[in-house]
């Protein structure tokens, strides 16, 4: 019971015996992943920073609160920029059993999301510009619930064409509207 | 040019599948009042834009006579068509378009008369295929049909659907026999100062008042009555003019509440017929809603604070591609007004067929989960608290801030305590029963065959304290019925048991 399962969460001792826990999907998404969150997060970061130093350079005379709130965010934005993509790269897992699709995303918030592939309605992949970049896919599953699209960001290329492949195949095969 | 016959008022027969109608001529009269109604703001401006010029009335009869020439015009521009596979609406004079939907696809049949229609005995019909709320779907209006023939529509769309292929006889009373699920009482009056329909109203009203007031530099306290009783009010002390304020406030959205009521839901009536459910009400504008049974996915029963302190309840349809939440009202997704708790709970038991999922005690979520309510309360107001206490004691800020601050967090404190014991699930038969909210207290019986998957939420925090949100969706109602802070075992046993195996290859 002590073993620590792939994801780094040790498994749950809290559970009376005979109850079974709900294992992470099995798969990883691409290592490159990792240098795309980082890349986006860091976009986010550069644009406050300059708002910050144009603050600091536009004005005169004393400066401290400036210079202290400018450092402070710096401090934040490295901390989060080495974080945040690894811990991602360590919850972000997917997997596709002959019946459903099952996803775990998030980082300090995680969510765990499952759809039978009988009620799956469409499926999209899509490439942003940094996504590119990368040479990443983003491949979503919808169903007819507007709360439950299962989200699989950071796959690499040729994943992501076999899994859409595989899940329109099998949409497809579902006869109604699937609600 | 399609064949045409002349106005299809009075036989009830005279709708013929696949011949052209147009909308009833009665309509010629409601028309030009209706565009006027309509257009009263525009021709408002025209007039006092011409005024300028000192011809004002003149600009007002050039408006006016654009205006009913265009709603004449659409009049004699629309024509329709209930055909034995599709129903077909044809408008427009320059560009012609021709609106078609499948019948198999028809999914809600709306039939609404306000007071004009009711006057010269017409009414409206909205057809919708309702396969979603997400896109524009406003489905198929033909404003204008003879009462008779709105009704006739109704039922030949709503309730010949599995016969559409045979040429159907045209006789309208022949559907199969109708249950009566429940009717308005008199003694429901009640409920309607507890509904609070009426508050948005009364602020509505009042802050157009004094936007006017403002606005047209009018002095009203140079008016004879109205200066003496502010004369009068003047001399009171500041308490006893709030306390006024507040008992009048009270008084008129309870009054407001009342007469939205009555509006609203007057002669309500629910009525299963033929897979089909059929809510009728209101007072000056008569409405007919249908819900395809088909669709349904589960009943909400909604409690609001006030309503639950008079022991009502109102009975919400879960239903796919019908709108909850707010404008649930007008949207049509309401089954039963506010009204006794135990009609809505009858109601709710007859429609999901076992009164197993509406009767069944639920299950408590747990320590956790009431310490997070708690939590919620002091971990946003303790910080506020202790800030407001620190700038007071610098003298900074006066000592009302912290005592506001501390009688919230004392009105706060039950409503967690009352959040956590709102909360409580169960799985009953073929129903997964949810329930939690306190100003609004719902519980929600979603049949599971509508749940089309799980998401298993957990913050940061909730992983520490080994719960998580459980969250059911599906296409209807609200799309996502969330289970809040459920022990890990406890989440997936429900999921388990809900759906069973979907999870299974994912458990060890």
């Amino acid at each position: 019971m002590t073993q620590v399962p792939p994801s780094g969460q040790p498994v749950d001792r809290a559970f009376p015996p005979g109850v079974r826990t709900l294992r992470p999907p099995r798969h990883l998404v691409s290592p490159v992943a990792v240098w795309y969150w980082t890349t986006r997060a860091a976009i986010g970061w550069a644009v406050v920073l300059i708002l910050e130093l144009v603050w600091l350079l536009a004005q005169s005379g004393d400066q401290v609160w400036h210079l202290v709130v400018f450092l402070v965010t710096v401090v934040l934005a490295v901390g989060h920029l080495i974080v945040m993509p690894r811990w991602r790269y360590r919850v972000h897992r997917w997997e596709v059993t002959s019946v459903a699709v099952y996803t775990q995303a998030g980082w300090f918030h995680q969510e765990r999301r499952v759809a039978p592939l009988s009620r799956l309605q469409t499926v999209d992949s899509e490439r942003g510009p940094i996504e590119q970049l990368f040479g990443l896919v983003k491949v979503t599953a919808n169903t007819a619930s507007a709360a439950g699209p299962l989200r699989i960001s950071g796959l690499d290329r040729q994943t992501a064409e076999e899994l859409v492949e595989e899940l329109t195949a099998i949409a497809q095969q579902t006869p109604g509207d699937a609600t | 040019m399609p064949p045409e016959t002349g106005a299809a008022a009075g036989a009830v027969s005279a709708i013929d599948p696949g011949v052209w109608h147009r909308l009833d001529a009665r309509m010629l009269l409601l028309l030009p009042l209706q565009e006027i109604l309509k257009n009263l703001p525009f021709l408002a401006v025209l007039v006092l834009a011409g005024s300028g010029s000192g011809r004002g009335p003149l600009w007002g009869l050039i408006g006016l006579a654009v205006t009913l020439a265009a709603g004449t015009l659409r009049w004699f521009t629309t024509r329709y068509q209930i055909g034995v596979a599709q129903v077909q609406v044809r408008r427009g004079l320059f560009r012609r378009r021709t609106m078609t939907v499948p019948r198999d696809r028809i999914r809600t049949v709306d039939l609404t008369a306000h007071v004009l229609h009711r006057i010269v005995g017409l009414a409206s019909i909205t057809i919708g295929t309702g396969r979603t709320d997400r896109k524009e779907d406003r489905g198929l209006k033909l404003d204008g049909l003879s009462a008779q023939d709105a009704s006739w529509i109704r039922e030949e769309l709503l309730h010949r659907r599995s016969a559409v292929a045979a040429p159907t006889a045209t006789t309208s009373q022949a559907g199969p026999a109708a249950t009566e699920l429940a009717r308005w009482q008199p003694r429901w009056i009640a409920y309607g100062p507890f509904t609070l329909s009426g508050a948005v109203t009364v602020l509505a009203v009042v802050g157009f008042g004094l936007e006017i007031v403002n606005e047209g530099h009018l002095r009203v306290n140079r008016l004879g009555p109205i200066h003496s009783i502010i004369e009068q009010l003047g001399s009171a002390s500041p308490t006893l003019l709030a306390l006024v304020a507040l008992v009048a406030a009270v008084i008129l959205i309870a009054l407001a509440s009342t007469l939205g009521y009555l509006l609203a839901f007057w002669n309500f009536r629910l009525i299963r017929q033929a897979g089909t459910l059929q809510v009728t009400r209101g007072l000056l504008t008569n409405r007919v809603i249908s819900i395809d049974e088909r669709r349904l996915r589960g009943i909400e029963l909604s409690e609001p604070l006030l309503l639950r302190w008079v022991k009502g309840a109102r009975c919400i349809a879960i239903a796919t591609g019908l709108r909850v939440g707010r404008g649930a009202e007008r949207g049509g997704s309401m089954l039963v007004p506010p009204a006794p708790e135990r009609i809505a709970a009858s109601v709710s038991a007859e429609l999901l067929g076992s009164t197993g999922p509406v009767q069944a005690a639920l299950l408590e979520h747990g320590p956790v989960a009431r310490r997070r309510r708690f939590n919620r309360v002091l971990l946003v107001m303790a910080p506020v608290l202790v800030l407001l206490l620190i700038l007071w004691g610098l003298g900074a800020l006066p000592a009302w801030p912290w005592l506001a601050a501390t009688g919230l967090l004392l009105l706060l404190l039950p409503v967690a305590w009352d959040r956590y014991r709102s909360l409580g699930h169960a799985v009953v038969g073929q129903c997964l029963v949810v329930r939690s909210g306190s100003l609004v207290r719902r519980r929600s019986m979603v049949l599971t065959e509508g749940i089309i998957g799980w998401n298993l939420h957990q913050s940061f925090f909730q992983r520490r304290a080994r719960v998580v949100n459980l969250i059911a969706t599906t296409a209807a109602g609200r799309q996502a019925y969330r289970l809040q802070d459920l022990t890990l075992p406890e989440s997936i046993r429900v999921a388990e048991e809900a759906c069973p195996g979907l999870l299974s290859p994912f458990l060890e």
